[in-house]
């Protein structure tokens, strides 16, 4: 009982609870940020001012929106099945929470010398963290299929069955520029990754990855990043909500803190996709004049721009057909990801020799 | 008892009820496959336990998330609402049938030996790198064959899968 | 560690419930995930024994993984097979019941 005692007051454990209890907190309310900077950014492009009424410039906006979602009616269809109905959105919110676990955020620290040893800013250091965070967006597929099919409606049916082919698909999208990098960074811990990119080269370029091997480092960027955006049910690819427009779509029958749920975990995952991407492709915490500790004000700095790219990208594109969605994966970006995998194998080969 | 023996009978339990869950139930066929995304990841915690880890991430990541979706989406297609069928046949059936698994448990069981304690394992046991290298040069033959199998595989539900085309 | 016997054991009471659940249910989804169950006891026997000789520190004996990773694509293929017959099947006949189906039988 006494090494149960210890152990719990370790700074070590205290740490890690100290981070995990902060990235939870902090993925809430950068979806509650997300929420206000889609609507404000939005009403920029469109000419016109956002929410503005409450607090200054808007900025309680979200917790208006919070409080109206929580006092409105819960609706349940008669014929629905209870207990997939409730499972399904709690099941996305949990896996898009989940996907975040293995990203770093920032470099080892000891924070401040109270820790014995320095410890990397994560929540688990895993060391087949990309596989990990791979099979943890898969399992968010399930609540998608759960929502279509526990709303007992032939529209959701449909609508569920897309998005969900749809997320299957550009995971092979996916997985296959997360092979190209692996091959350059050898090792499939972020940690690792993001440690390879340190340095510049020719004193001014930096060693991210996106300029390793140029310009398959570019490719398997923009590939990995439209796979992102397609996974998360976003921007030109995002037919389900489209389809409440039109006829219905995988959560036309949740209402009030059910669809909250699942739309807490839409702009999670994008910051997810968001949070890998910088640290696969942006070198993660590394950037000039700030000293090391302080990375994570750099990993903000960088996944706030890709975060606010994913939402210019939403409000200029105009919507994709689902037959264009999937033409788009199977036809251009798989046979594109397969020969990015040849070329850098092959400059690899050539340039480092036949020992790794 | 420590941790990690604690942590392989919960997922074991888990595992099991979850089985049964799967094959006893009359509820709802999505129900049934749910059941065995849980089995499947109590296996790969089971695996972890074991030292392998890359099986494990591959386990939830193929079965977990890519064949039990497949499961998921013909019931989704099929509109398979209800699992009952008609009872009274049935009972004789279901009663061969668990004497029949009750058997092969018990001659398994009868047949077992204790094993020896699971040696120290070497460093980089199961993790990607060894099982890389092992796959690319003792078994590239393994690989390539499944290759040819899932071309086949992809080609056969194709076929089956598709409407006549008159 | 852990018991080995143990595990072996659980890999046996699995595949055993799959064996129930392929010989009693009449419906032909339950029957191909009776036998996903299967393979999967198989899988966590040969972890399992895998665990039991590791191989030397030099040389890691990783057979029994590799087998693992064939036993997994076996099983995509065949799943993505079987469903094909499940829904020619229900194209025909309008329904999953395996009895539906059995005009061989004596």
């Amino acid at each position: 009982m006494a090494g149960v005692l210890d152990w719990l007051t370790a700074p070590q454990t205290l740490f890690f609870l100290g981070v995990t209890f902060t990235v939870f907190l902090a993925l809430q309310i950068s979806a509650a940020v997300m929420v206000y900077a889609e609507r404000k950014v939005s009403a920029f492009m469109q000419q016109r001012y956002g929410p503005y009424l409450v607090g200054p410039k808007g900025v309680l906006q979200p917790i208006a929106d919070i409080v109206k979602l929580v006092f409105k009616e819960d609706l349940k269809p008669k014929a629905a099945d209870t207990l997939l109905f409730a499972a399904a959105p709690v099941i996305s919110a949990m896996a898009a929470i989940a996907a975040f676990a293995p990203v770093p955020f920032g470099a080892a620290t000891t924070f401040f010398g109270l820790l014995p040893e320095p410890m990397p800013l994560m929540v688990a250091d895993i060391n087949v963290a990309v596989l990990v965070i791979f099979a943890i967006t898969s399992m968010g597929v399930y609540g998608i299929v759960l929502a279509g099919w526990s709303s007992n409606s032939k529209y959701a049916l449909l609508g569920g069955l897309r998005s969900s082919a749809q997320m299957i698909s550009y995971e092979l999208a996916y997985g296959m520029a997360l092979a190209t990098i692996v091959m350059i960074a050898g090792s499939l811990s972020l940690r690792e990754i993001v440690d390879a990119q340190t340095g510049y080269y020719f004193g001014v370029i930096p060693r991210w990855n996106i300029f390793v091997v140029f310009p398959t480092g570019l490719i398997a960027f923009l590939i990995f990043s439209t796979a992102g955006i397609a996974e998360t049910n976003r921007a030109p690819f995002d037919f389900p909500e489209a389809e409440q427009e039109l006829v219905a779509g995988y959560h036309t029958e949740y209402s009030s803190m059910r669809f909250a749920l699942f739309f807490l975990a839409e702009y999670i995952n994008m910051v997810t996709v968001a949070a890998v991407v910088t640290n696969l492709f942006l070198g993660g915490w590394h950037g000039p004049l700030l000293p090391e500790a302080y990375g994570w004000i750099w990993f903000l700095i960088k996944l706030s721009t890709l975060c606010f790219g994913y939402l210019w990208l939403r409000w200029t594109l105009p919507r994709f057909r689902y037959d264009q969605v999937m033409d788009l994966c199977w036809k251009i970006l798989l046979p594109l990801s397969i020969a990015n995998i040849l070329v850098t194998g092959f400059v690899l080969l050539l340039v480092r020799g036949a020992t790794q | 008892m420590t941790a990690q023996q604690v942590l392989f009978y919960l997922f074991g339990a888990f595992a099991i009820v979850s089985a049964l869950g799967m094959v006893l139930n009359v509820r709802n066929t999505v129900a049934a496959a749910l059941s065995l995304v849980v089995t499947m990841i109590a296996l790969a915690g089971i695996y972890v336990l074991l030292e392998a880890h890359l099986v494990a991430a591959i386990q939830v990541m193929v079965y977990g998330g890519a064949i039990v979706v497949l499961f998921l989406f013909v019931v989704m297609l099929l509109n398979l609402r209800s699992d009952a069928f008609a009872p009274g046949r049935g009972r004789l059936q279901k009663l061969a049938g668990a004497l029949l698994g009750i058997a092969l448990l018990a001659q398994i069981v009868r047949s077992s030996v204790a094993l020896p304690e699971a040696p120290p394992v070497p460093p980089g046991f199961g993790g990607y790198r060894q099982l890389g290298i092992a796959l690319y040069t003792d078994y590239v033959l393994l690989v390539e064959i499944a290759s040819l199998l899932l071309t086949a595989a992809i080609v056969g539900a194709l076929i089956l899968a598709k409407r006549k085309i008159d | 560690m852990i018991p080995l016997d143990h595990v072996i054991l659980l890999s046996a009471i699995l595949f055993g419930i799959g064996v129930v659940g392929v010989v009693t249910r009449r419906n032909l989804i339950v029957v191909l995930m009776s036998i996903e169950l299967m393979l999967n006891a198989v899988n966590l026997a040969f972890v399992g024994f895998n665990r039991l000789w590791p191989g030397q520190p030099g040389q890691n004996a990783l057979d029994g993984q590799v087998f693992v990773l064939m036993v997994i694509t076996v099983a995509a293929a065949e799943v993505a097979v079987g469903l094909g017959i499940v829904i020619s099947m229900f194209r025909n006949r309008d329904s999953v019941d395996i009895e539906e189906v059995s005009l061989l039988k004596w």
